[in-house]
Order: C-alpha cells, then sequence, then structure tokens
C-alpha cells in the first residue's frame, strides 16, 4: 500500500500530473500563455516514458481539440489545454465534441480575450463558450485542479460529454501550492480505463456525424440537453467517491464557507472565490453574517444545489470577473437571477463586475465592496 | 470508465441505397448488347456507382443512375443509353 | 507495370445507390481507392460532396467507419486518429493489423481552409494518406472558387473566369519531406490503385491528389467524366506523377510529355468541350487567352520536368 504523497507544484504541473494519473493516451498540444507550462510539462513526461502517451504537437488550438477529438473517437482517452484565444479559436470543435458525444477532458487556463492584448486572468473566455454543450468546472486551488481534472474524466465518459475544467492564468496556473497527489493505486479504483460505448471500428463500420435532417437532428441536441442536465447527480457521486478514495473535498456541484447562518452571501468562481473567504472572516469580524456560495459547475448551472443551500433572505453579492455585454453587469448574476426567477422571492441579487484582465482582487478590496453593495 | 447511460449519438451504419433509390433518377438506361460485349470489364471499373457485375456484365438497375459513363467508355459499342418511358 | 483492370480486386467499399451525383468522378475515384485499401481502413471526411454523397443519419454509402470532422482539420484529425490507434495498439488495445487511416477531401479542404493542419501533420510526418480529390472548385456548394481552380474558368465567385493560375499543390506537399506524393486520375484506374496501394504500404504521410472533372462545375455531359480526365492528361493540364522519397518519377502518359517522345496535345479542345472556359474565351481577344492558358501549362511541364531531375 502506498501513501499519498505531498508535493509543491504550481496549478499547471497539478493539472499535468492529475493527466498522468488518468493514464491519458493522446495529449495534442499547442502553447498560449498562461497554459504553456501545462503542455509543456506533459510533452517532458511523454518523451521520459513517464507518461505512456502520445504527445501531438499540432499547429494551433483548432487542431489541438480537433486531435483530441479525433482520436477520442477512435477510442482513446484524450486531453488537451487552452487559454482565452486558443479557446475561442477552438469554438466550432468545441461543438464537434459534444454534439458527437465525445468524453474530451480539457483544461482551460482563464485569461482575458484579445483585443486589446492582456495575459491576465478574467473569465470572459470560458464563459464565452458557455454555449458549447460542454460542462464546465471551475477550480479554486492547485489541488482542485488535480482533483477535478480526474472527476472530470469520470464524468465525462459516464456521460459521454466534454468536460472543460477552468482556473485561473497565474494566480493558480502559476503559484506554488502543496499538492496531495494520490497512491496510483487508489486513482485507478476512482477511474478505471476508459471503455467507448462506441468507436472507429472497421470490424463494425460505421459513421460519425453525416448529415442529418431536421426531426433526427432535433432529438440528438434534445437528447444532449436533457444529459448535460442528468450528469449533476453523477458529478455529486464522482466528487462524493473521490473524497472516499482519497479523503479530500472540493465541494460537488458547490463549495461553501460559513454559509448556514449567513444573511449576506458572496458569490464567484475560481481564485477569487478563494481570497473570499478571507473576505468573509474580515466581514464576521466587522459583524456581519457573511458566507460563501462557490460554484465549482457552471454547466449545467446547478440551480438546484445553490437554491438549496442559500439560507432565507439572504442578500447575495455575485461578483462577476466577466462581462454579460448588453446587460448591466455580468453573466453569472444572470445564471443566478434565471435560476431563482418566481422561486426564490426573498432572495435579493446584487453584482459586480470585477478583476478584469487581472486586475489584483484582494481580501480587503473585496470584503470593502461586499460592505459597499450592502448599502446600494 | 463505462457510460452509465446509452448516448444517443449522430451515427450511421453502412446500406446499399443510402442515398435512396437512386435507379429514379435515370433518364436513360444502360443497355447491353451481349453479342457484342468483349467482357473488357472497363463499364465496370468505371462505373461510380458500383451497379455493374463485372463478370456477367448485368446491370442493377434499382441503383443505376444513368450516367452514361460505361456506354461511352465501352470500346465495342456494346451498351446503349435508351430513353426510360 | 501498372495494375490490368481486370486484375483489380471485388472489393467494394462504395455502396451503390449512394447519394453522389450520376457520373460522380470523386466516387468513380473512391471505388478504386477502396479497392487497394480494403475494408481496414477508417475514413476522414470535411466538409464536401462526399459528404453529401454518403447518406444522411442513420444512413451510410461506404463501407469503412467514417468521421466527419470540422472543415479546416483533416490533418490533425488524422494526425488524432492515427496517433491514438499507434498508442492504444502499443498498450494491448487493439490487436491486429492497424486500419489504413485515410482523409478523403476535396480541393477546398486540402488547398485552401485545410492547408493549415495538413501542412503540420505533413510536418510532423504522421501515418495516414490524405487524398484530395480536385474537382478544381467548391463543387458541394455550387462551384466557387478554389486555389486549385485553374485560369479562365466560370465558377459562381469568377463570373468572368478566373485571372489567377492554380498552384501546384502535390508539389507543395513534396516540399514537406514526406515519403510518398502522387497525382492520379479517373481515367487511369490501374495508376490510380497501384498508388494508394504504394502508399498504404508506407509508414508516415502520404499525399495523394486525383483530378475528378466534375460534368455540373466543368459544364459537359456527365457521360464524359473520364474523356475529360483522359484529356487533362493529354494536354499536360494533369500530370501523372509520384514521389518516393522525394524522387519524382512520371507515369504513362504523362512520362511520354515529360520526355518529350511525345507533344502534348494543344490544350484548345480540351478548354472548348467544357462550358466553364465559354465566357473567358469569348470575343476578339480570345486566341490570347487561350495561349494565357497554355502558357500555364506548358510552364508548370517544363518546371516539373527540372524539378524532377533535383534528386538528393
Amino acid at each position: 500500500m502506498q501513501a499519498a504523497q505531498v508535493i509543491m507544484v504550481t496549478g499547471a504541473h497539478a493539472a499535468a500530473l492529475a493527466v498522468k494519473s488518468a493514464r491519458v493516451d493522446v495529449v495534442p498540444g499547442y502553447p498560449i500563455t498562461p497554459q504553456t507550462s501545462i503542455m509543456e510539462a506533459l510533452a517532458a513526461m511523454v518523451e521520459n516514458d513517464e507518461l505512456d502517451a502520445r504527445f501531438i504537437p499540432v499547429e494551433g488550438e483548432h487542431s489541438a481539440l480537433v486531435a483530441a477529438v479525433a482520436a477520442s473517437a477512435a477510442g482513446a482517452r484524450v486531453f488537451t489545454a487552452t487559454s482565452a484565444n486558443g479557446l475561442l479559436y477552438m469554438h466550432e470543435v468545441l461543438h464537434m465534441a459534444s454534439g458527437g458525444r465525445l468524453p474530451v477532458v480539457m483544461c482551460n487556463v482563464n485569461r482575458g480575450i484579445f483585443a486589446p492584448w492582456t495575459l491576465w486572468a478574467d473569465h470572459q473566455d470560458s464563459f464565452a463558450q458557455r454555449d458549447t454543450g460542454w460542462i464546465q468546472y471551475h477550480c479554486s486551488s492547485n489541488q482542485e485542479v488535480f482533483n477535478t481534472i480526474l472527476q472530470a474524466f469520470r464524468v465525462a465518459e459516464q456521460v459521454n460529454i466534454p468536460v472543460m475544467v477552468n482556473f485561473d492564468g497565474f494566480a493558480i496556473s502559476h503559484c506554488l501550492m502543496p499538492l496531495t497527489v494520490p497512491p496510483q493505486e487508489d486513482i485507478d479504483r476512482f477511474l478505471p480505463p476508459y471503455q467507448p460505448e462506441w468507436r472507429l471500428d472497421p470490424a463494425h463500420p460505421s459513421s460519425f456525424s453525416n448529415v442529418t435532417n431536421a426531426p433526427e437532428y432535433a432529438v440528438f441536441r434534445q437528447m444532449l440537453s436533457r444529459d448535460i442536465l442528468a450528469s449533476i447527480p453523477l458529478v455529486k457521486q464522482a466528487a462524493q467517491e473521490y473524497k472516499d478514495i482519497t479523503g479530500m473535498w472540493d465541494g460537488d456541484t458547490i463549495d461553501t464557507y460559513r454559509l448556514e447562518d449567513a444573511e449576506v452571501v458572496a458569490l464567484a468562481v475560481n481564485s477569487m472565490a478563494a481570497e473570499l473567504r478571507l473576505s468573509i472572516d474580515i466581514l464576521r469580524e466587522q459583524g456581519i453574517k457573511a458566507g460563501l456560495l462557490r460554484p465549482r459547475l457552471i454547466l449545467p448551472f446547478p440551480a438546484e444545489d445553490i437554491m438549496e443551500a442559500l439560507p432565507r433572505n439572504a442578500q447575495v453579492m455575485v461578483l462577476d470577473r466577466n462581462y454579460n455585454f448588453g446587460h448591466n453587469g455580468g453573466i453569472l448574476a444572470s445564471e443566478l437571477k434565471s435560476a431563482l426567477f418566481g422561486r426564490r422571492s426573498d432572495i435579493t441579487v446584487k453584482n459586480r463586475v470585477m478583476g478584469i484582465g487581472g486586475l489584483d482582487l484582494t481580501r480587503r478590496f473585496m470584503a470593502a465592496e461586499i460592505r459597499a453593495m450592502m448599502d446600494e | 470508465m463505462q457510460s452509465v447511460t446509452k448516448a444517443y449519438r449522430p451515427i450511421s451504419w453502412p446500406m446499399k441505397g443510402a442515398g435512396g433509390d437512386t435507379g429514379s433518377w435515370r433518364t436513360h438506361r444502360p443497355v447491353v448488347d451481349y453479342k457484342i460485349c468483349n467482357r473488357c470489364q472497363f463499364c465496370w471499373v468505371y462505373c461510380p456507382e458500383a451497379v455493374i457485375d463485372r463478370k456477367e456484365i448485368t446491370i442493377d438497375y434499382s441503383y443505376c443512375k444513368g450516367c452514361g459513363v460505361c456506354a461511352t467508355e465501352c470500346p465495342t459499342g456494346a451498351i446503349s443509353m435508351v430513353k426510360e418511358e | 507495370m501498372t495494375t490490368s483492370i481486370k486484375k483489380l480486386p471485388d472489393t467494394e467499399q462504395v455502396l451503390s445507390g449512394n447519394g453522389s451525383c450520376g457520373g460522380c468522378p470523386a466516387t468513380m475515384a473512391l471505388r478504386i481507392v477502396g479497392k487497394a485499401l480494403g475494408p481496414n481502413a477508417i475514413m476522414l471526411l470535411t466538409p464536401s460532396c462526399a459528404v453529401a454523397s454518403m447518406g444522411m443519419t442513420p444512413r451510410l454509402g461506404y463501407n469503412w467507419p467514417c468521421i466527419n470532422v470540422c472543415f479546416a482539420t483533416a490533418g490533425s484529425s488524422a494526425s488524432g486518429i492515427a496517433n491514438a490507434l499507434e498508442i492504444m495498439k502499443e498498450k494491448g488495445r487493439l490487436q491486429g493489423e492497424l486500419p489504413t487511416v485515410f482523409s478523403w477531401v476535396g480541393d477546398g479542404g486540402t488547398y485552401d481552409i485545410g492547408l493549415q493542419a495538413l501542412s503540420a501533420a505533413a510536418e510532423r510526418n504522421d501515418n495516414f494518406i490524405h487524398f484530395c480529390y480536385n474537382n478544381e472548385a467548391y463543387s458541394n456548394t455550387g462551384v466557387q472558387r478554389s486555389g486549385a481552380t485553374p485560369r479562365g474558368s466560370f465558377t459562381t465567385t469568377t463570373p468572368t473566369g478566373k485571372r489567377q493560375p492554380k498552384k501546384n499543390m502535390a508539389l507543395l506537399m513534396l516540399e514537406h519531406n514526406i515519403p510518398y506524393v502522387a497525382t492520379a486520375t479517373v481515367a487511369y484506374p490501374g495508376d490510380l490503385y497501384d498508388k494508394v496501394v504504394k502508399a498504404r504500404n508506407i509508414p508516415g504521410m502520404k499525399y495523394i491528389e486525383i483530378l475528378a472533372p466534375c460534368y455540373l462545375g466543368w459544364q459537359f455531359d456527365m457521360s464524359e467524366t473520364v474523356q475529360m480526365s483522359r484529356m487533362a492528361v493529354r494536354c499536360g493540364a494533369w500530370l501523372l506523377w509520384e514521389a518516393e522519397n522525394g524522387k519524382i518519377s512520371f507515369n504513362n502518359p504523362s512520362s511520354h510529355i515529360i520526355s518529350g517522345k511525345k507533344d502534348p496535345v494543344p490544350v484548345d479542345e480540351y478548354l472548348m468541350k467544357q462550358g466553364r472556359f465559354n465566357r473567358f474565351l469569348k470575343g476578339p481577344d480570345a486566341s490570347q487567352r487561350i495561349a494565357e492558358i497554355q502558357n500555364d501549362i506548358d510552364r508548370e511541364i517544363a518546371f516539373m520536368r527540372e524539378r524532377a531531375k533535383i534528386a538528393v
């Protein structure tokens, strides 16, 4: 019986280690800041025979994802990663993966979108891909990135829907934190080999995604929509079983902090939500009954779980690191409001956009913002 | 990992007539004169539709689209295109 | 010796009653490719006539496992599948001979939108065959100009005839130093068959381009598909050649044109047989315009003759 190892690694390296632990077969990769170090780590693992996989050094992100999707159709477990404009360049292939029901797992290291250029984090890139039929996790620590990638493979392969694991550029991708790596035998127990339900197989020839008439096309889309929602219990089950095997827990569809008796609830995703725990402590010290609700999933949106977790009459302060253009505020707030509408009239929702293009989000700044929002 | 639900996938399976009863597209049908035919198999090799039997030089009219390539390529003039009724 | 028609295998991978037009040159060529590859192959398609021909969900007119991929991605998709098969075999999850991975892509998906991914796959020398069936236009969307459209040709986006010559895509692929490049056309099925068999047995990236005269786009009678293909070769508008490890050799009858044993037939008759050159060749300066097209062809023949002399 091996013991878990604790090491100091960056978020990017944690992602690469998770991919290695998942015994992935094919990794197409293309560099883009701040994702590049994931690909560098995986390429090195393949070269050094630490990972028995093929690394395909493709010529662009569009090709990176399509090579992953095609390899998945051939029956392989696949992974790739990107950021910002790379993710946007992949847009049509995102649809190909979900429409084709292929369980690709991809990391997106969140970064603001061109133009103008920025290297730093906000969430416009992943939120802009909300309607592509991918399951989307958002992570707030290096450990959670590692844990979530393993959970993502499990869920993706159970429902045959691709999963995107998002985390912030630099604050997570480039910062060292201690990482617990469970013994490989535990991971193998949690994530058995991929058994494709369908693959490109000359012994049983069949074709993927021919032209389709409207009645059949409509049913494919309807089934995709249904199965995305059906992934919620599987996301919960994956988190629970991962906890049972490894002892680690990051929440399931949501994660909460000091929420039970909260009157003021901060709602945010990714690394800013980790910092927000400290803001909550500051507010509590000031006598404000504050709590945190961090959705790990933004697609499917865990409406039921959020509804259940929100205390009665809470004021929810949604801190969006993205813009919902054409509306006043961010996308997370819109998602929350549409989930609450007609169901929880006791809840007030307030919204601020912050941290765009890597603007620093400190615990004091966010605590002050929440205080100011209370007076609005 | 094994699927827990059967995914409804956009998959197709091989079959003749994937484009429908393509024989109905024909305006002219190729007719072989077996007295002239020398079994060179040119018609068979150039037929885009794979509807000509290479040994018997018979034509599957349920799928033949009537393009007339066989008649044009026939070196002995054994195939004529006859107007469909 | 070129395999004779009577020696071609019985295998039919293209099933009767698919959705292609009557007299379709691409389907004609695919039948021969099927005979050379057999059933142990995986086919990739980008949007093209072949996709319109293959049947609609849930029907399939080809007897292979097929995958439809995004337009720009023939090269990278094939790399993904080839790498997946190889690693799964190494890990013991696949047994027996690995299937041949091949892309079946039009000139749009090869010359234009697919060029970047194809070039990268060639540079990586991934193990698959890229087939370009070249009908010299975007025929599937109703005949628009592509990088393969020759000078003078009408398309719906070059209504008075294209003003630029086509590019030599097969030569571009050769300059990627891949182990095998070949050109072929439907009038010479034995030549095509032999080239595909050869490609199938060479590891790494292979590129085979097949001239596919499309009666709809080129505006001739559909029964003349093979005739048009033959005429293209005889006038030198299409050269049959192959290159193993960079060494170019020409195939009959193009070899006679290259060696000077036989003069190419003047291009006039080839052009006049097709409606697509009508507008370009109308009017008082018609002979000058024919000369321009003839010059494109002569230049290409001269260039390829000299290029073939380079063998390192």
